[in-house]
């Protein structure tokens, strides 16, 4: 450290480049939460952008630790090498892990199974009991406003009624940043730090960090079977049908979902930078090309924000 | 040429300081086509013939084609919005970016190519998000859009034309560096344009953009777009916009968008996608702009306590001597820890936290300054405001202010001419804030000069604000109906 009153100047430092500038802003949200919330909590599924934010909220308070917990909406269906991942973040950084588990709520009766085996529209009602159940008034969510047209209108604090619901109409105008987090009781607010991220600028801050991830995001071989255009691996979710071949693919995973609708596609990128130049090149988005349940209408994630998704 | 060199020559300062420095930038639109960069740019971007083979949708990304070039690791970033009247093609514009920036990706043009009605895809669907819009054909709120090209990565903030178009413009230019206004060649400036450009000038826009559209429905002819340039150059003056650059369009056929149009000849200025890539971002700025530390939040590591926040103005040094508003207690800088990682100095707009040799009460809420160059430390505060809701703001009225990372109890204490303020009008307050805030005036700082007003009740955010400075002394003037909330 320089010493004091010895009249050094140093230098400004250089130009921010896009990364630092969307950097510098996603913790600037996480920390008003933190002025402002008495019990925020992360939404962590494993996939890469709750990693990133994660990785954002601990920068974001170093060298003191993470004063959030985080909240998994486990479906039951997960990607068991996404749930192993979880576990040794959470290890590796001594958090604390809230697990809403949609399988309980299957098996208690609660929920029913849909005639297409996706679990991803179930998570609602485990992620808003939970939110109510613990009180928690900020929900963190890895959600970008580049990936799909709903949540291109979606402000970074959005507040949601005691049902947990999204209304479009209603939503506060955010000028500056100057986030508005006031809300009733029962109320809580959704808050997306890495609103103006893309898939791009995930990856090439991943990159840029040296952010571990989940192996699934990198080229290996699966068993695959082609349904409605997409490379979905069996497993307990279910199986391939009748005139469905499973075959050996070499593929990789652009989005982690429930596995029941997530897609991989097929890919020899098995290193950060074989995934950027591969996403660089791509003529699909990312939800496009990997999701069955943004393919339901073309209001499909607009419905579900609406009844308290993500 | 001219009489081309006029409606893009840059206005002169009028009275009023540019924002953000005073004079005009070595590196204006006007300097830098001097020296040629545009035909350089232009050159650069015409001479590999891209591949604009549509592909079938394909489930392997390995066989798509090499079409969207590769950002560098890291470019500059600029944000900038859109304003336009009904049916002035301005989601027609966006789209037309996006896609001849090669932004739109197959699946997407291919829903768009579902809903189209006529021949080929209706772009403008490109941006309309959500079902109410797409089903009324309108567009209800500030939609964010992301795109890139190899110089450069865009936020652009999309604002509707017509319902509440005020308060979304206002929304959408807080942040912008840049704002386009388009205008329809065969309507000229109308009262709309008058609106935007006057929420551009209020909202301190550094740079705006007029887009002269449809010049395919007047023959391309330069008189016409000469004349509408000429007309808003006029309007934009008198309102203090120091700088405006106009660029003849047509959104629906591409021309002077991304591509030079090959039907306007007589033009020789940037396309709008050029303008983009190579207007000044304000960052330049920094070096000599008054250093402002809003704190955010303490972080207590051990013994040591660091103040969180991000930098909204200028520099920060290992060795400067600050001064902690509004407490007014004076300490030196003895550490920076830009995100965990030690470092000497900082520059806006980085989130950082600080170490200070002294152990003061510093909370958050506090702005740390250079000692001996404080801002204006006041309860009282004029501003020019936009009110943002249907419920109106009245003298007299008891809200919420918050500004920075600060939020405090005030009252109006007066609205000029002793009116009330609606949804969507532009008006003058004075308030008085339960405690002393430090602040700066708008046009020198867009973050420590903002504020909002938030509903005590139901927390709806109500009216934006941007600091004029400190009240006069209070002379009643009863014939106007004018009176002091505070008595």
């Amino acid at each position: 450290m320089t010493a004091v009153g010895t009249g050094t100047r140093h230098p400004v430092p250089g130009r921010l480049g896009h990364l630092d500038v969307l950097e510098s802003e996603a913790v600037h949200i996480i920390r008003e939460v933190a002025g402002e919330f008495e019990r925020p909590v992360i939404l962590f599924s494993g996939g890469k952008d709750s990693v990133v934010m994660l990785h954002l909220a601990l920068k974001a308070f170093a060298p003191a630790s993470l004063p959030f917990p985080l909240l998994h909406v486990d479906t039951g269906h997960n990607f068991p090498e996404v749930i192993g991942y979880r576990d040794r973040v959470v290890a590796r950084h001594g958090l604390r892990l809230y697990v809403a588990s949609v399988q309980r709520y299957v098996d208690e009766g609660r929920l029913r199974e849909r005639p297409d085996g996706t679990r991803n529209p179930l998570q609602t009602l485990p992620l808003l009991e939970t939110i109510t159940r613990n009180r928690f008034d900020a929900v963190f969510g890895g959600g970008r406003r580049d990936e799909e047209k709903a949540r291109a209108k979606e402000r970074v604090f959005s507040l949601r009624d005691e049902f947990g619901g999204w209304d479009p109409r209603r939503q506060r105008p955010e000028l500056w940043q100057l986030y508005n987090g006031r809300h009733a009781p029962g109320e809580h607010m959704r808050v997306f730090p890495l609103s103006n991220w893309t898939e791009l600028d995930v990856w090439q801050y991943i990159a840029r960090e040296s952010i571990e991830l989940p192996e699934i995001y990198f080229a290996h071989d699966r068993e695959v079977f082609l349904r409605s255009g997409m490379w979905l691996a069996p497993g307990e979710w279910g199986d391939a049908k009748d005139g469905e071949p499973v075959e050996r693919r070499r593929v990789r995973y652009r989005t982690v979902g429930d596995m029941s609708c997530t897609g991989a596609v097929l890919s020899e990128a098995d290193t950060v930078e074989a995934v950027i130049t591969e996403i660089t090149a791509s003529r699909l988005t990312e939800r496009g090309a990997t999701r069955a349940d943004d393919r339901m209408s073309e209001a499909a994630m607009e419905d579900r924000k609406r009844e308290g998704y993500f | 040429m001219a009489a081309l060199d006029h409606p893009r020559r840059p206005l002169s300062p009028t009275g009023r300081p540019p924002f953000p420095a005073a004079g005009h930038p070595p590196h204006s639109t006007a300097a830098l086509m001097m020296r040629g960069i545009f035909q350089e740019v232009r050159a650069r971007l015409s001479a590999p013939p891209r591949n604009r083979a549509q592909e079938g949708q394909t489930d392997s990304m390995s066989h798509a084609t090499q079409d969207r070039a590769a950002p560098a690791p890291e470019t500059d970033l600029l944000r900038w919005a859109t304003a336009g009247s009904v049916d002035d093609g301005k989601s027609t514009l966006v789209g037309r970016l996006l896609h001849d920036s090669k932004s739109v990706l197959a699946d997407q043009l291919e829903a768009v190519a579902r809903a189209s009605s006529g021949e080929g895809p209706d772009l403008a669907l490109l941006t309309d998000g959500l079902r109410a819009e797409r089903e009324q054909g309108i567009t209800i709120d500030v939609a964010h859009r992301y795109f890139a090209t190899p110089r450069r990565r865009f936020i652009l903030a999309d604002t509707p034309g017509h319902v509440q178009y005020t308060r979304n413009m206002v929304t959408g230019a807080s942040t912008a560096e840049l704002a386009v206004i388009l205008v329809d060649a065969r309507k000229g400036v109308v009262e709309q344009t008058r609106r935007h450009a006057t929420v551009a000038a209020l909202l301190r826009v550094p740079h705006v953009v007029l887009a002269v559209n449809k010049m395919d429905l007047v023959d391309y002819a330069e008189p016409v777009f000469a004349s509408v340039a000429e007309e808003f150059t006029g309007l934009t003056a008198a309102l203090g916009i120091p700088e405006v650059t106009a660029i003849p369009i047509s959104a629906l056929a591409g021309d002077n968008v991304v591509e030079p149009s090959a039907h306007m000849d007589w033009y020789v200025g940037p396309t709008v996608l050029e303008h983009l890539e190579t207007v000044p971002v304000g960052d330049d700025a920094v070096a000599w702009e008054p250093t402002r530390f809003p704190v955010q939040h303490v972080i207590r590591s051990g013994d040591a306590r660091l103040y969180a926040g991000q930098l909204a103005g200028g520099v920060l040094r290992v060795g400067d001597r600050v001064t902690v508003l509004p407490s007014g207690r004076t300490t030196t800088v003895v550490g920076i820890e830009v995100l965990g990682v030690p470092a000497d100095a900082a520059r806006a707009p980085q989130s950082l936290a600080l170490r200070l040799a002294d152990d003061l009460d510093v909370a958050r809420g506090d702005l740390v300054v250079p000692a001996g160059a404080p801002p204006e430390v006041s309860r009282d505060v004029t501003a020019a405001v936009c009110h943002l809701h249907e419920r109106p703001l009245r003298a007299g009225d008891r809200v919420l202010l918050k500004h920075t990372t600060r939020t405090v109890p005030a009252v109006i204490r007066r609205i000029p001419g002793g009116r009330r303020l609606d949804l969507n009008d532009i008006g003058e307050v004075t308030l008085r804030a339960a405690e002393r805030l430090a602040f700066d005036r708008y046009e020198d700082n867009r973050r420590t000069g903002s504020f909002i007003l938030i509903d005590p009740a139901d927390g709806t955010t109500l009216t934006a604000g941007m600091v004029c400075g400190t009240p006069p002394p209070f002379v009643p003037t009863p014939h106007e109906g004018e009176r002091d909330a505070l008595g």
